[in-house]
């Protein structure tokens, strides 16, 4: 019994390492691991940076997407309404600029002070980030909460149920999880999805 | 006088051919659902595409290849997740590829209520392929761009193996 115990153990670890790592990365409750990246204003960027945070809304975008950039507003407002109550917006874009010219990292720094970004926006040059994470498009949300220190997933998935037209979204799924979070609650929708773009992953 | 009566017929012939063009069809998830679920002598591919996404519109080309290669035994349909007030610019697109297959345009916005009912493994990132065969319950979904040499290979197995 043991030794089958253990054989499912060793089983299980060989998948976990043969998968496709796009198709594991986080769910809600797991513990997320802090990375450090390169902000458009030059410097490592970490959460841990962040010593008042309560939590963070990580979204995996681009400048390329044409959803990101449907979101692009949504994504500023977000951060302009949640940053000082302790959940800032963290973007990360994690497309290959091979494949994706517009999303290289000096596209970035235009990009931002283009639309004159007040949230970080991050470059994910190796895509370890996403592939940790699992993100699988752009925009593609991870709401974290600090937890002892730990930062747990507590939402994953679109920012509202509306691409087309903010003012039609009926569900904002973000707001109403970091409103959860703010009030001691559970977000009572963790998961959604939503079309996007797919993330540009590197040839392999 | 008749310079012009020349001209008019030929604008009018011209529209005539115009309107003779393949054109996108605007559907809800309910037309989809008994698309994919629909029982026939047919290997059906139906791939998840829109005007905005590179990758899909470098693969178009290999679902239109291969509509012509299987003839009957294969159902081509291309589901546009284009906005529905795009689809002046859906038809311009299919005319400039010479797009013959069937296009679709799913007007369905709220996303989070259909990704799953294609396919719980979907995340939402498009191109995104499922292929049903009508004979069987047999299907697989694929997220992910597919090469003419993927895709060929996987209508192949289905026609081979209901």
């Amino acid at each position: 019994m043991k030794k089958n115990s253990i054989l499912v153990v060793v089983f299980g670890l060989v998948l976990s390492f043969a998968g496709n790592p796009v198709k594991n990365g986080y769910e809600v409750g797991d513990k997320v691991e802090d990375f450090k990246l390169k902000s458009v204003d030059g410097k490592m960027i970490s959460l841990g940076d962040y010593k008042e945070a309560k939590g963070f809304i990580v979204v995996f975008d681009c400048n390329t997407c044409p959803y990101s950039k449907a979101y692009l507003n949504r994504i500023k407002g977000l951060n302009e309404k949640y940053a000082d109550k302790g959940y800032p917006v963290v973007a990360v874009n994690s497309n290959d600029p091979v494949k994706s010219p517009g999303d290289t990292f000096d596209e970035m720094v235009s990009y931002a002070n283009e639309n004159s970004y007040e949230h970080a926006y991050l470059y994910d040059k190796d895509q370890t980030v996403a592939k940790r994470f699992g993100a699988t498009n752009t925009p593609h949300v991870y709401i974290l909460k600090r937890d002892d220190g730990a930062l747990v997933v507590n939402y994953i998935g679109a920012i509202d149920n509306n691409t087309r037209d903010a003012a039609a979204a009926d569900k904002k799924y973000v707001e109403d999880a970091v409103d959860a979070l703010l009030d001691g609650n559970k977000p009572s929708v963790n998961k959604t999805k939503a079309i996007g773009c797919t993330i540009k992953w590197k040839a392999a | 006088m008749k310079k012009f009566f020349l001209l008019t017929t030929f604008i009018l012939t011209s529209l005539g051919v115009s309107r003779a063009q393949n054109e996108a069809e605007i559907i809800k998830f309910d037309r989809l659902d008994a698309l994919i679920k629909e029982r026939k002598n047919q290997v059906t591919v139906i791939n998840f595409w829109a005007t905005w996404c590179g990758p899909c519109i470098k693969e178009l080309p290999y679902f239109e290849a291969a509509r012509k290669t299987y003839g009957d035994k294969l159902s081509v349909n291309l589901i546009s997740l284009d906005f529905a007030d795009q689809l002046p610019k859906v038809h311009k697109f299919m005319e400039r590829k010479g797009i013959e297959s069937n296009v679709y345009l799913l007007d369905e916005i709220d996303y989070n209520s259909w990704i799953d009912r294609v396919d719980k493994s979907w995340s939402g990132a498009i191109p995104a392929t499922l292929i049903v065969d009508g004979r069987t319950d047999k299907r697989k979904f694929v997220e992910s761009e597919l090469t003419e040499a993927e895709l060929n290979r996987l209508i192949e197995e289905f026609i081979q193996n209901p």
